[in-house]
């Protein structure tokens, strides 16, 4: 959600006036995800600048730590409204682990509460007017993705020494099948950072576009008159629905991403299935 | 305004480029350098500060709520016990103030029966005695009447025939007439 349409049309229509659809771009839906420096570094020829992206991020652990920390300062028995709800997080992303890893999977138990909230967190933030969304970069999604995935195989191989590959050997499969089902386990396997990383990245960017693209409709059609004022009561209604989705879909991938670390760390801890 | 001049100028290299800004590699390291260094901090805090933090008070208070619950069930045993023994000693006072009353009932009764027995020989000792005095009287006056027939006796002959009899023959007569 990109700010200020009314003047950034203006601005670029001074800067290139020959070939801009203004109403186009007033409402380009892509403007939302770019990535702004705001201190501009370099380190090895590499560019590390502070960018708007890296500012959600500081936000997004500022926010979430802080909350936590100090909710729970003051370690009451009976807990206080946010302190219950720090309480409710934790027992909640513990449930979900227990549940699919069994116990032994709570020593990644830090792991996935910071995943879950950090990715929850990030989320949320994107659903405010002019913020940044970090999860809608798949650079992001992808490496968050990758550590997963990575630690499944470590602790996997390191645990289960070469016991670990009988995740791609189901038992009791016929001897003539089992070329295939590794063929097609391995490729699931492999599949799975992509799936995880493309689901939280499509599904926020796909979400944020269509936001902004029904939100563009209303000053759109208000311009044309009272008949577009009426017509616009349609893109407005859309907008508030879809933010209402969009809150949930913000939930529900940080569910969906922190429900699937739990069950692919289930692989790595007990591999034979 | 300077927001607006920063947007300006990506939107200019953004419409240069012609790139999706996800997709767009020169922001890749300063991404993936920011996402360590954040999410990273976020993994200590959370490891190191909140969650041992949250965890302790959740134990603490599952412990305190066993505690209670035991402590409960410790009053409720002994208010049972309370309860049971209080119930044993008001069935103990019944059975002993129904032993209290059978007793002074035993007591009374025997009582009244040793005063009435006394009673019954007082007055049968003076029944006898009565008796006695009654045929003492009797037998004293059947002894006057034999004495009183023959002066009757006597003085009727006397007064009928004006003849004078002994009184060994009135004796005689009288005694044959009581036969």
């Amino acid at each position: 959600m990109s700010g200020m349409p009314g003047a950034n049309a203006l601005c670029w229509v001074r800067a290139q006036p020959d070939k801009i659809d203004e109403a186009k771009l007033a409402n380009d839906p892509i403007h939302q995800f770019q990535i702004s420096k705001i201190l501009p570094l370099e380190a090895m020829g590499l560019d590390i600048s502070f960018t708007n992206s890296s500012l959600f991020m500081v936000a997004t652990v500022g926010v979430s730590a802080a909350f936590l920390i100090m909710t729970t300062s003051g370690r009451g028995l009976i807990p206080s409204r946010l302190q219950s709800i720090s309480e409710m997080c934790y027992e909640f992303v513990a449930d979900l682990l227990r549940s699919s890893a069994g116990s032994e999977g709570m020593k990644f138990f830090p792991l996935v509460f910071s995943l879950f909230v950090f990715i929850l967190m990030a989320n949320l933030f994107g659903m405010f007017p002019y913020f940044f969304t970090v999860t809608s970069h798949i650079v992001v999604t992808a490496a968050l993705a990758l550590l997963v995935i990575g630690l499944v195989l470590v602790y996997g191989f390191w645990k289960n020494g070469l016991g670990f590959l009988k995740l791609f050997v189901p038992s009791g499969v016929p001897a003539v099948l089992i070329p295939l089902i590794v063929a097609i386990e391995v490729m699931s396997f492999i599949s799975r950072p992509i799936s995880l990383s493309v689901r939280l990245f499509a599904n926020v960017l796909a979400g944020h576009i269509t936001l902004k693209v029904f939100a563009g409709f209303i000053p759109m059609l208000s311009k044309i008159g009272f008949v577009g004022v009426v017509g616009a009561i349609l893109p407005l209604g859309f907008t508030v629905a879809l933010t209402a989705l969009e809150f949930l879909v913000a939930f529900l991938q940080a569910y969906v991403f922190a429900i699937l670390t739990c069950m692919y760390l289930n692989d790595a801890i007990h591999p034979s299935h | 305004m300077a927001s607006t001049n920063t947007e300006v100028g990506t939107a200019g290299d953004h419409g240069g480029s012609g790139s999706f800004p996800p997709f767009d590699a020169s922001t890749f390291s300063s991404q993936l350098l920011w996402l360590a260094i954040t999410f990273g901090l976020f993994y200590f805090l959370m490891s190191k500060i909140a969650l041992p933090r949250i965890s302790s008070i959740l134990e603490t208070r599952s412990g305190r709520i066993a505690q209670d619950l035991d402590e409960a069930n410790r009053l409720k045993t002994e208010s049972d016990e309370a309860i049971a023994a209080y119930e044993q000693d008001l069935a103990d006072a019944k059975a002993r103030a129904h032993g209290i009353a059978q007793e002074a009932r035993d007591a009374s009764r025997a009582e009244l029966d040793a005063k009435r027995a006394a009673i019954e020989a007082d007055m049968t000792a003076k029944v006898a005695e009565a008796e006695e005095r009654i045929a003492g009287i009797k037998a004293k006056a059947m002894g006057e009447v034999s004495g009183i027939a023959e002066d009757t006796a006597v003085a009727l002959v006397d007064q009928l025939i004006s003849a004078k009899v002994t009184k060994a023959d009135i004796k005689t007569a009288v005694s044959g007439a009581k036969g």
